[in-house]
């Protein structure tokens, strides 16, 4: 009989490549981006010692906090959206569909071309002279194209929620499949119209499916870099733009590496306050 | 006027109904068992009568009442189901509750009925504790407690003790009935077990293959089915194929072949049957004797049952053996006797 240290290191054997892969690709960087972060830009080098100066720089700047937070408002926004469309179709799906299997392969299709390509559909889409103006202007509907479709925040988030749909979905999708239709029958049993059964047994149990789809969709997007490049404009900027700005442009590495590290603190932060207040709303619930 | 009426209910998915014309009255009060192999119906019955089916022809009515548009959530009933569908989410006061929100009762009341029927079900104590913290037999009683504490017209239970052990199943028929004499409500009892079913009914029906073959109390089922298919399921059978020769007061004579020329009583032959017909006739094992004369045959297998002793004899002339239960017989070859007046008479399905 296989004793527990016997499996513990079995265990870590299979781990290995995955192990390696994280410890070079993911905490070795991560760990010269805080060391970056703590030095000063001189010239081409960096200057001698160790220094906190560029996190006083990053929290002191108000044109750098209204980054962090027009951020983190957009990416709230596209994952409100992503997750408020998302519910019905996984819905759809779970519940309704006959053909799973091909809605399910149905869904993925937007992503069988770029994440670029998409973007720059929806800036066509959005543009001056674009779908919607001109076929608004055919209509006779406006005289003049609106403006206000593209290179700001609603661009983005447009973008963002079209390119990020699919990650909703399918773990929404998920939850929903895995209920027991023996409880949706049991609640309907016990008096509920389909309202109140919804809400009391569905939602409910799909929630951590939602919660998934929200935080796989709030943190990728808050560091989104290619969409406010693309279709954002000046209002709609976000902290990636300035980040990469430091990096490519200015050359002030350090203060790049310390924007970077403090926007991942932001998402780490709020990330982890979303799922307390998820999981103590799940337990008030009882 | 019954409590329970069904009408001419039939119901197919795709294929042959799976339910087909069936007629059932079940009275105000009853524990009402629907028996029958898996896929004989029983359980789309019980869907039916529940609101999660819709027949395609006939109705149900319940208390005069006809059911047949009316969603489930609004309809008398309340279901055990087979998998108990208990919530989740929901902690055994919660799940018990769930069913008795809408009514918006005062705090303290509805505590009053959930406790209430918490000891009913003998589970005190235990409101606090989480749906996944329950034993099988608790989630039993919970399934049971949350379908009661509606107080609708009329229980249904799938298969209620299914996934229960053998011990616990025997100990939940005992209360199941006691539980159902206490709350006076209508059970109506979805079972494969005829042990479950017999021993918890006042009334039976047996189901195959989509129609209700016999409906009747659990003694007249054992003791009189109707037809090969009712005495098959219920309990062991033998059947031999007779010839009906006559039928002379109160005494029936038969020819049945191997077994010799026998007389029961005229009563045990199923109704309309004439001389000369072909006829099923059977007998219970317990029924059949060893004994010093009769049809000869061999002991080819004996099961040890305890108080008594299941044995398989073969009779020459007859590929099957003929059950005998009793105790054991003297070495070597046996002699059958059959008691005249258990015999039966059965319309032959050939």
């Amino acid at each position: 009989m296989p004793n527990k240290g016997q499996s513990s290191s079995e265990g870590y054997g299979l781990l290995a490549p995955t192990l390696v892969v994280m410890g070079v690709a993911l905490a070795a960087p991560l760990l010269l981006m805080v060391l970056t972060s703590l030095q000063a830009q001189s010239g081409p080098g960096f200057a001698a010692g160790w220094t906190l100066d560029q996190y006083g720089a990053v929290l002191g700047r108000a044109s750098y906090r209204l980054l962090f937070l027009r951020s983190v408002a957009i990416s709230a926004a596209v994952t409100l959206v992503t997750v408020a469309l998302a519910y019905p179709m996984a819905y759809f799906v779970a519940f309704h569909a006959k053909h799973k299997f091909i809605w399910l392969v149905a869904l993925t299709i937007p992503f069988w071309t770029s994440y670029l390509l998409r973007v720059f559909a929806w800036k066509i889409i959005l543009g001056y002279g674009g779908v919607i103006n001109s076929a608004l202007m055919r209509l006779h509907l406006i005289d003049q194209p609106l403006g206000v479709l593209l290179y700001n925040p609603f661009a983005v988030v447009v973008t963002l929620a079209h390119a990020w749909a699919a990650f909703a979905i399918l773990p929404i999708y998920v939850s929903l499949e895995k209920i027991d239709r023996s409880l949706l029958e049991a609640a309907s049993d016990l008096g509920d119209g389909p309202l109140r059964r919804f809400l009391r047994i569905t939602l409910p149990l799909s929630m951590p499916g939602v919660i998934g789809a929200a935080i796989l969709i709030f943190v990728p997007t808050t560091g989104d870099y290619v969409t406010p490049a693309l279709v954002g404009g000046t209002q709609g900027t976000m902290i990636a733009n300035l980040i990469e700005v430091q990096f490519n442009s200015v050359g002030n590495w350090p203060l790049g590496a310390a924007l970077s590290l403090v926007s991942m603190a932001i998402v780490a932060v709020i990330a982890g306050l979303f799922l307390a207040s998820a999981r103590a709303a799940a337990k008030a619930a009882r | 006027m019954s409590f329970l009426s069904i009408a001419n209910v039939s119901k197919s998915f795709s294929g042959p109904p799976v339910v087909n014309d069936v007629r059932l009255e079940v009275a105000r009060g009853e524990f009402f068992a629907l028996l029958g192999p898996s896929g004989c119906g029983k359980t789309t019955l019980l869907r039916m009568i529940a609101g999660f089916e819709t027949p395609d022809s006939g109705t149900i009515a319940i208390d005069g009442e006809a059911m047949n548009a009316v969603p489930p959530n609004l309809r008398p009933t309340n279901m055990v189901f087979q998998s108990y569908a208990i919530f989740p989410h929901l902690n055994v006061f919660d799940n018990i509750a769930y069913g008795l929100r809408k009514l918006k009762l005062p705090k303290d009341q509805l505590r009053a009925r959930v406790e209430a029927i918490l000891a009913t079900v003998r589970l005190d104590g235990l409101g606090g504790r989480a749906a996944d913290q329950l034993s099988g037999g608790q989630r039993q009683r919970v399934a049971l407690a949350r379908a009661l504490v509606r107080e609708s017209k009329i229980l249904l239970l799938d298969e209620p003790l299914g996934a229960l052990d053998k011990r616990l199943r025997e100990a939940m028929q005992v209360e199941l009935r006691a539980i159902q004499r206490k709350v006076g409500i209508t059970f109506l009892l979805v079972t494969h077990d005829q042990e479950e079913a017999l021993s918890l009914s006042d009334r039976v029906a047996v189901m195959h293959q989509g129609r209700i073959l016999q409906v009747a109390d659990p003694r007249t089922l054992y003791e009189r089915p109707s037809c090969r298919e009712v005495a098959g399921f219920i309990g062991e059978m033998n059947f031999f194929h007779a010839t009906l020769r006559e039928i002379a007061g109160e005494t029936a004579t038969v020819n049945a072949g191997i077994l010799g020329i026998l007389t029961l009583p005229a009563v045990n032959l199923a109704p309309g049957m004439k001389i000369d017909d072909h006829i099923l006739l059977a007998i219970r094992p317990e029924h059949v004797r060893f004994a010093a004369s009769g049809v000869a045959g061999d002991v080819a297998a004996s099961t040890f049952l305890g108080e008594r002793s299941h044995f398989h004899v073969k009779v020459a002339g007859r590929s099957e053996p003929v059950f005998v239960s009793g105790s054991a017989p003297p070495a070597g070859a046996v002699h059958l006797e059959f008691t005249p007046e258990k015999l039966i008479g059965l319309p032959s399905d050939s």
